[in-house]
């Protein structure tokens, strides 16, 4: 094991990036290119040392690895680490990171200011997954609503305003719930720590459980989102830049699910188990509604973002599955679901940038000037649906056999989704890709440029391998998916126990 | 005759700042009077001297708790760090005025020999452990305030705040005055733990009736609802550097009074004024969350903030205990420390020689001016409690407070009304960066800028060292936990 604070230099290391960007002076051609540059560097920087971090981890052991404790305030303390749950989604943003940088070469408004909110909400995102103090966490799972505000305000389309506004608000109500029932859970336990709370099976009383639990789902549903607080999302997403879309969808959505795996099973079972019929119906309603209202969708990063919420109905129905299958699948379906959807802004953004568009009708026949580009969204549409063969399926497919074991019906309903799923999204492939290239406008479009291919290219190689090899990212998670279901379990009889020996009280 | 001198001297002695600063100021007054031309610069930079030197015979006087005059005035750790809170933001203010009533063309030596006759009122409400003390230096705080309101003769505006403070002020005033009767004609006794001795009997309905009356008179110097009808008009009416003065020191030494007031006189009756305080709190913060979203100018928005945050502030005095009280310290010390910075900036948006205040004017300041829409823009965030920036820890030590006391309806109203003005402050946030730039506003004088920064990296830096406001909190509340 290691010995230097290497979580810690994951998330802030962008934000030294960030303030070398800072002192770039001027704005002509020279500087730019040292922005773009220093950004990329950053990024590249702290993905190869979170590489050290999946060498250095040992996927076996029990409880957290990489831990860091430092005093803080004294009610709330500096303690980071990661486990099998949090570990692919630090990998995940690390991953990704690089390639929205590279995405936004051509961003002219604002250069600077642009680069440095991206890193700011780098070392947010992974504050997120590597904190181990409840307040910890919700400091960076809120900071990250300035710069993703900065980012849809400043940089985006044409009702970004509105979008902003919506995304900060519908996010910040959400989660000041869960801060109180973070504060809650402080004076009942004495401890923020998060490793010390889940040291031992959840003792909260069942009622507090419920409570505490709809604060915390208040909070999560908005930034899963959950049908039907999931209106800020496609705003958010058609309005953001592409960068920001591929950092909304493929990452700020996970910590969504995230929270539930961390919070919601382990420290309310009872209650999670209580409510998990709600969640089983706002999920299939999501799948099913949510992809219907796909399929109707002129504008083509808006029928993405309703797929988004589709996919994440499967993350929130396998994770109250309560069962193996159930969360192991929607731990893939999340990191899937981040290489594919943040692939398809990407290549929304191709076109993007060459037609300044997003009307579904304004494309057609782009496979007679772009058979690169066709191949490419070929590749994720049919990870998208959910084909075998891509990392689509394995998530999806563990996930319903995880909720059939609990609910038939609920898994009836949810794989009509993965029909309609297909049905959106190739209809929208046969529309932008198919047909005769008719437009004059896109009579001269140019294929993808190399480093368009090469933002695309890690993620498609991934997207196939994880298809192939899935078990190479469950090895991963597996032993810390048994020890939370383990907790969720202990949790339960423990409450079970409670009941039994109140009902045999005389 | 020598026994007698050092009687006299240890009688006099914990009073020696409060003295100080009024020979300071009566002499800084002379100077004005006898020497009327090119003094106005002297008398505020004397002003800025006479508060350190006065804050340094604050640190000088000791620790523990020390009273004089027969026991209406002490000095203890809440007053030491209340006073030193108030010199700081007198002082801060005094230099923020300079440029302004230079640009205004109200330069007067009066306007710092106001300033420092305030503070001195303010620093007897801090000291005074009997309701006399505090009439008088409630009184000599207002009467300083009013004037200082009416500043700008020459502008409507200005004197129509001053009158209206002054109507209403005297109205609380008198509000509070026939309250102190009252308590004093069932209870028997004026000084604080004179009362609360007098209460251990049992509660008696005419001493409640005047705690409430008490606490009215109270609620009007720190705008609470639904005493902060004078407010918005005050602020906007006001000259800018003397709004920001009124947002933060007064403020401070009033909220010092009422945790004085409610712990030390009434601890009795805590489940009486509990409601009182509670009614208060939710009235505030919800009144100033919706009201603010309507604002255009930003010194009428920053009223409605500060409403907001006394709001706030409240739910710790409610929730009292060693945690609510430190919650209630810390948050004022956080937000005398942003609403300072916030001002700084606001005073210093100027264009063509005139002052902007209309939010929409901001438009675009983040392309023209980088460095003020950022200031104002971090400001905004921690106004609004986002995390990573001060002002957060300041809401989530008195919600802590507030869970811990079983205030839950409480806290939930208080985290929903800051999600409602958490928009007004975005959308200041929204016109200086999202919109199209109107033309820049002057660039900032030095001593503005300095404020200004000295404030952004508070916000944004709090978080890396917190230990030593907690602390200052942790050591003013001492007095009345014991």
């Amino acid at each position: 094991m290691t010995d230097w604070p290497i979580l810690s230099v994951i998330t802030f290391l962008p934000l030294i990036g960030a303030l070398f960007i800072l002192v770039i002076r001027g704005d002509d051609e020279v500087a730019r290119r040292n922005m773009r540059a220093t950004a990329l560097f950053t990024t590249l920087f702290t993905f190869a040392i979170s590489l050290l971090l999946l060498a250095g981890f040992d996927p076996d052991a029990a409880g957290f690895q990489f831990e860091e404790r430092r005093t803080w305030f004294g009610l709330m303390n500096y303690h980071v680490g990661v486990d099998g749950i949090s570990l692919p989604f630090v990998l995940l943003t690390t991953f990704l990171m690089p390639g929205v940088i590279l995405a936004s070469w051509n961003v002219k408004k604002r250069l600077k200011e642009y680069l440095i909110a991206f890193l700011v909400l780098q070392t947010l995102m992974v504050g997120v997954f590597v904190a181990l103090d409840l307040v910890l966490f919700y400091l960076f799972f809120e900071g990250a609503l300035i710069p993703m505000f900065l980012i849809i305000g400043i940089w985006g389309g044409a009702r970004r305003i509105y979008a902003s506004f919506k995304f900060f608000l519908y996010t910040l109500a959400g989660s000041v719930l869960m801060l109180l029932a973070m504060i809650v859970i402080y004076w009942q336990t004495g401890t923020t720590d998060i490793a010390q709370i889940l040291s031992s099976p959840s003792t909260l009383p069942v009622d507090l459980q419920k409570w505490l639990w709809l604060a915390f789902f208040a909070s999560f549903a908005v930034k899963m989102p959950m049908w039907p607080v999931h209106t800020w999302l496609p705003d958010a997403h058609v309005e953001a830049p592409t960068a920001g879309s591929v950092v909304l969808a493929a990452i700020l959505l996970k910590m969504g699910g995230y929270g539930f795996l961390r919070f919601s099973l382990p420290m309310f079972p009872a209650a999670s188990e209580f409510f998990a019929p709600l969640v089983f119906v706002l999920s299939v309603v999501a799948i099913i509604y949510t992809s219907l209202v796909a399929m109707v969708q002129e504008d083509i990063k808006k029928l993405i973002a309703y797929s988004s919420v589709a996919h994440m109905g499967f993350v929130t129905m396998g994770i109250f599955a309560l069962n193996k299958q159930g969360v192991d699948g929607a731990m893939f379906v999340m990191i899937s679901h981040g290489l594919v959807s943040g692939a398809l802004f990407l290549i929304v953004g191709v076109i993007y940038d060459r037609m300044h568009t997003r009307e579904i009708a304004a494309y057609g026949g782009l496979v007679h000037r772009m058979p690169l580009y066709a191949f490419i969204f070929m590749l994720f549409t049919m990870a998208n649906v959910g084909l075998p063969g891509t990392s689509g399926f394995v998530g999806e497919f563990l996930a319903l056999t995880g909720a059939f074991v609990t609910n038939t019906w609920v898994a009836f309903f949810a794989t009509t989704g993965v029909i309609l799923s297909a049905a959106y999204a190739l209809y929208l492939y046969r529309r932008v890709i198919f047909g005769p290239l008719q437009k004059r406008e896109l009579k001269q479009i140019a294929d993808m440029n190399w480093r368009e291919a090469a933002v695309l290219l890690p993620l498609a190689v991934l997207t196939i391998w994880f298809g192939v090899q899935p078990g190479a990212v469950i090895s991963l998670y597996d032993n810390a998916v048994n020890t939370l279901l383990g907790q969720v379990s202990a949790g339960l009889e423990l409450a079970n126990g409670v009941v039994k020996e109140a009902a045999a009280r005389p | 005759m020598e026994h007698d001198g050092m009687s006299m001297w240890s009688t006099f002695a914990p009073a020696l700042p409060e003295m100080v600063l009024a020979v300071i100021s009566m002499g800084l007054l002379m100077l004005g009077v006898f020497f009327r031309h090119r003094t106005v610069e002297l008398v505020n930079t004397l002003a800025v001297v006479g508060l350190a030197v006065v804050a340094v015979l604050v640190l000088m006087s000791g620790s523990g708790t020390v009273e004089a005059f027969g026991g209406v005035f002490v000095v203890d750790a809440l007053a030491r760090v209340m006073k030193l809170l108030v010199l700081f933001a007198t002082a801060v203010a005094i230099i923020m005025s300079v440029q302004f009533l230079r640009w205004e063309r109200i330069e007067r030596f009066e306007y710092a020999v106001l300033m420092l006759l305030a503070a001195l009122g303010m620093m007897v409400m801090i000291s005074a452990n009997g309701l006399i003390a505090l009439y008088l230096g409630l009184e000599l705080q207002s009467l300083a305030l009013y004037v200082l309101a009416a500043m700008n003769r020459e502008s409507g505006r200005s004197s129509e705040a001053g009158m209206k403070y002054f109507v209403l002020g005297a109205l609380a005033s008198g509000l509070m005055l026939y309250g102190a009767s009252l308590i004093y004609g069932f209870a028997g006794a004026t000084t604080y733990a004179a009362i609360a001795e007098a209460l251990k009997g049992g509660e008696n309905i005419g001493v409640i009736v005047g705690l409430v009356f008490l606490l009215a008179g109270l609620a009007f110097k720190i705008s609470a609802v639904p005493f902060h009808m004078w407010t918005p008009d005050v602020y906007e009416g006001a000259p800018t550097p003397v709004t920001a003065f009124f947002s933060a020191a007064p403020k401070l030494a009033a909220m010092a009074v009422i945790l004085r007031v409610l712990y030390e006189a009434f601890p009795g009756v805590s489940d009486q004024w509990r409601q009182v305080v509670v009614f208060m709190a939710i009235a505030s913060m919800l009144l100033a969350a919706f009201a603010g979203v309507v604002q255009k100018n930003i010194k009428r928005l920053l009223a409605y903030s500060s409403i907001g945050h006394m709001g706030f502030a409240l739910i710790g005095v409610a929730a009292g205990g060693p945690e609510g009280l430190r919650a209630t310290v810390f948050y004022l010390i956080i937000y005398l420390l942003l609403t300072i910075g916030t001002f700084a900036i606001v005073i210093a948006m100027r264009r063509d020689g005139r002052a902007v205040e209309e939010i929409e004017d901001f438009a675009g300041l983040a392309s023209t001016n980088p460095g003020m829409a950022f200031g104002l823009g971090a400001m905004m965030f921690a106004l609004a409690g986002i995390p990573w920036l001060a002002g957060f820890f300041a809401k989530y030590f008195v919600l802590v407070a507030a869970i811990r006391a079983d205030l839950v309806v409480l806290a939930i109203i208080g985290v929903l009304a800051s999600v409602v003005a958490a928009f007004y402050y975005l959308r200041v946030v929204k016109v200086m960066y999202f919109d199209e730039p109107k033309g820049a506003v002057s660039a900032m004088p030095f001593e503005l800028k300095l404020v200004a920064t000295l404030s952004v990296v508070f916000a944004l830096a709090y978080v890396i060292w917190p230990q030593p406001i907690v602390q200052m909190a942790q050591a003013a509340i001492r007095p009345l936990i014991q």
